[in-house]
C-alpha cells in the first residue's frame, strides 16, 4: 500500500527552502516567466484534484477538463456580467465545482474503474459543445468566449504578474496543505482503503459511497480553483480551451509528477507549462520530428513502462534507497 | 411522415458506421476487458491512408481494401509492441497507454496531412439504377456493406477454427492456453480484426463528416453509447446498440429543441443513464464477481 507523503526532518527543511526560492523567484525573472510560473501552479492545484481521486482514491478520471471549465466560467461569468472582485469568485467557483463533481460522483458510485473512465471521458468530449450552445450564449459568450481584466496589484510596487504570482503561490500551498491533513486523516485512511480494497473497506463500516461521491467532489473542487486561477492568468475563456487534450494534458502532469503524491503536482505543473514550449521549438527547428503532442503521446507510454510512479515516487525510491544504504552501513 | 422516415433510414445509415465502431470496441473488450480509447483515432489514421491511396490514383475499391488490410497489420502490431508490456499493469496504466495512443495518432495524422477539411469520396456509386426520396446512394450503400463486414465476422467466429480459438482465449485463457492455443497471438489477431472494422467504419461515415483529424471524436462516443447500449458482452447487441443510438441521434436532432447543437451531451447523458440504470446493457450478462 502506498502511503501519503511521510514527514521527515529532511523534507520539511527541502519545503521550507522550496517555499523561500518560490518567494524570490518573481523577482529574479521576467513578468512573463512569473506569469508561466502562475499557470503551471495553476495546473499544479487541478492535478492535486486529479491525484486525491485517482491516486489515492482510486477512481478514474479523464475529463476532469469539465471541471476546470466549471471552475473558469463560473469565474469568468461572475467577473464580466457582474463585475465581481476576482478573489471573492474563487469561492464560488469552488463551491460550483464541489457540486458538479458530487454530483457526477453519485451515478459515478455505480461506475467500476472502466466505466467511469469512459463516463469521464464522455463529459470532457461533450464539454465544449455545451459551452457553445446557443441558449447558454448571453452567458457564456458562445464560440467567442469572454474576455476578463487580470487583478489589479494586491500591494503596491508589484506587478500584476507578480501579485498573481503570490497569491497561486499561497492558494497552492494552503490547498496542498488541506490534502495533506485531509489524507493523514481518519478520513483519509479510509479513502485509501476503498482504493486498496473496496470490500473489505466497507465491511469495515467505511460508508463507501459518501467517501466516493465526496472525493468526487473535492477532486472537482481542486480543478474548479485551478481552473478560475487560470482565467485570472489568461484573462479569457473559451469552449475550445476545455477540450478532451486538457483532459489529457492533466493526465500526462498528474503521471509525470507521480499520481500517488503531494509534492509531484509541482513537477507536473511545470512539465505542462515548459515542455510544451520546448517541445515546439524542437519540432519547429527540426522538421523530421514529429509535433509536440506526439512527442507527449510517446513521454505518456514512456513514463507508464519505466517510471508509473512519476518524478516524486523515484525522489522518494532514490531517497528511500540511500537511507538504507547509510543504515546498513552505520 | 416522410421526413420522419429519411430521418429513420439516414439513421440507420450512420448507426450501421457506430455498429462498427461498437463491435470494434467490444471485440477487444471482451478479449481483454477494457475499451480502447484510442479506436477512434485508429480509424481516422486508417482512413487517411485509404485518402493517400486514392490520391496515388487506386481505385476507391482497392484503396477500401488495402487500407483495411494496412489496419489489420497496424492493430497487430500496436498489440504485440505497445498493448502487451502493460497486459498485467493495473487498469490505470492500460488506460493510459490508449490515451498515449489516442494522442500520438491525432497529432502524426495532423503533422502529415494537416488540420484541414478534406473531401473523402463515396466507395458506391451516384446512380444505383433506380432513385428514392427516402435514401441517398451513399447511405443505402453503407447500410448494406456494414451488413455484409458484419455477416463475414459472424461466419468468421462461428465456422472457422482460428475464431473458435479466439472466443476461447477471450472466455477463458487459460484453459485455452492448456490445449493448445496461444493466447497472446489471439488477442493480437483480435486488434488487427478491431482495428479493420474500425477502418471500414471510419472510411464510410469520411463522406459523411468531411476528412479532419477530429472525425472520429463524436462517432466513438457514439460507438461507445451504442456499445453499452447493446451491452458490452454482446457483439450482437452492440451492433444493435449501434444502429439504435444512430436512429435516436437522428429524432433527438430533429424533434428536441436545441438537440442538434448537442449531440454529444446527447451521447453523454445515454452513456451515463445506461451505466446507472442499465449497466449490463440490454442483451448483456449481468457479471457477478467472486469476491
Amino acid at each position: 500500500m502506498m502511503r501519503p507523503n511521510p514527514v521527515t526532518p529532511r523534507l520539511l527543511i527541502g519545503f521550507g527552502a522550496a517555499i523561500v526560492f518560490a518567494a524570490i523567484l518573481p523577482h529574479l525573472v521576467s513578468d512573463f516567466t512569473s506569469f508561466q510560473f502562475t499557470l503551471a501552479m495553476s495546473y499544479g492545484i487541478a492535478l492535486l484534484g486529479l491525484n486525491i481521486l485517482t491516486g489515492y482514491n482510486g477512481q478514474f478520471s479523464i475529463g476532469h477538463s469539465a471541471f476546470y471549465a466549471v471552475g473558469a466560467y463560473t469565474a469568468a461569468i461572475l467577473l464580466y456580467h457582474f463585475e465581481w472582485n476576482h478573489y471573492a469568485t474563487l469561492p464560488v467557483a469552488a463551491l460550483v465545482a464541489f457540486v458538479v463533481g458530487f454530483l457526477f460522483g453519485l451515478p459515478a458510485l455505480r461506475l467500476e474503474g472502466l466505466y467511469l473512465a469512459l463516463a469521464t471521458f464522455a463529459f470532457a468530449v461533450a464539454t465544449p459543445q455545451l459551452l457553445k450552445f446557443d441558449a447558454f450564449e448571453h452567458w457564456t459568450g458562445g464560440v467567442q468566449g469572454l474576455f476578463v481584466p487580470k487583478p489589479e496589484p494586491l500591494i503596491g510596487g508589484l506587478s500584476a504578474d507578480q501579485s498573481l504570482y503570490y497569491v497561486a503561490l499561497a492558494i497552492m500551498v494552503l490547498l496542498m496543505g488541506v490534502a495533506w491533513c485531509l489524507l493523514h486523516s481518519r478520513s483519509g485512511r479510509a479513502i485509501m482503503a476503498i482504493r486498496d480494497n473496496p470490500i473489505a473497506a466497507s465491511t469495515m463500516g467505511i460508508n463507501t459511497a459518501l467517501y466516493k461521491t465526496t472525493v468526487f467532489g473535492i477532486s472537482a473542487m481542486y480543478t474548479g480553483i485551478a481552473g478560475a486561477l487560470s482565467v485570472f492568468v489568461t484573462e479569457f475563456v473559451a469552449p475550445d480551451a476545455f477540450n478532451f487534450f486538457l483532459a489529457v494534458n492533466l493526465l500526462i502532469g498528474s503521471v509525470v509528477g507521480g499520481i500517488v503524491s503531494i509534492p509531484g503536482v509541482i513537477f507536473g505543473g511545470l512539465f505542462l507549462v515548459f515542455v510544451p514550449n520546448f517541445a515546439q521549438d524542437i519540432s519547429r527547428a527540426y522538421p523530421f520530428v514529429p509535433p509536440p503532442w506526439a512527442i507527449f503521446g510517446i513521454l505518456l507510454i514512456l513514463a507508464i513502462y519505466f517510471v508509473p510512479f512519476g518524478v516524486w515516487g523515484a525522489v522518494e525510491r532514490v531517497s528511500a534507497r540511500w537511507k538504507r544504504k547509510s543504515a546498513a552501513g552505520r | 411522415m416522410d421526413l420522419f422516415l429519411q430521418l429513420t433510414l439516414a439513421g440507420l445509415a450512420i448507426g450501421s458506421i457506430y455498429s462498427c465502431v461498437a463491435l470494434a470496441v467490444v471485440m477487444i473488450y471482451q478479449a481483454t476487458d477494457h475499451f480502447n480509447f484510442a479506436q477512434g483515432e485508429m480509424a481516422m489514421f486508417s482512413t487517411y491512408v485509404a485518402w493517400t491511396l486514392i490520391g496515388l490514383g487506386a481505385p476507391v475499391w482497392l484503396a477500401f481494401l488495402l487500407a483495411v488490410g494496412i489496419s489489420f497489420l497496424a492493430g497487430v502490431i500496436i498489440e504485440r509492441v505497445i498493448v502487451k508490456p502493460v497486459e498485467n499493469a493495473p487498469v490505470l496504466n492500460q488506460i493510459i497507454v490508449f490515451i498515449g495512443l489516442l494522442v500520438i495518432f491525432n497529432a502524426v495524422a495532423g503533422w502529415i496531412w494537416e488540420f484541414t477539411i478534406k473531401p473523402f469520396p463515396s466507395l458506391f456509386p451516384e446512380d444505383l439504377g433506380f432513385k428514392s426520396e427516402l435514401i441517398g446512394p451513399h447511405h443505402l450503400g453503407v447500410i448494406a456493406l456494414t451488413l455484409g463486414v458484419l455477416a463475414l465476422v459472424f461466419a468468421f467466429f462461428r465456422f472457422t477454427r482460428v475464431g473458435l480459438a479466439m472466443r476461447a482465449a477471450a472466455a477463458n485463457p487459460d484453459s485455452a492456453r492448456l490445449v493448445g492455443v496461444s493466447v497472446g497471438w489471439m488477442l493480437a489477431l483480435g486488434w488487427g480484426l478491431a482495428a479493420s472494422i474500425g477502418a471500414v467504419g471510419g472510411i464510410l461515415v469520411a463522406p459523411i463528416v468531411f476528412l479532419e483529424p477530429n472525425m472520429m471524436a463524436g462517432v466513438l462516443l457514439y460507438g461507445f453509447a451504442g456499445a453499452l447500449l447493446g451491452g458490452v458482452s454482446s457483439p450482437g447487441g452492440a451492433v444493435l446498440g449501434g444502429l439504435v443510438v444512430g436512429v435516436l441521434e437522428n429524432w433527438v436532432g430533429q424533434y428536441v429543441p436545441g438537440g442538434s447543437e448537442l449531440k454529444l451531451t446527447f451521447a453523454l447523458i445515454l452513456i451515463v443513464g445506461v451505466l446507472v440504470f442499465k449497466p449490463a446493457g440490454l442483451f448483456g450478462r449481468v457479471v457477478v464477481r467472486r469476491v
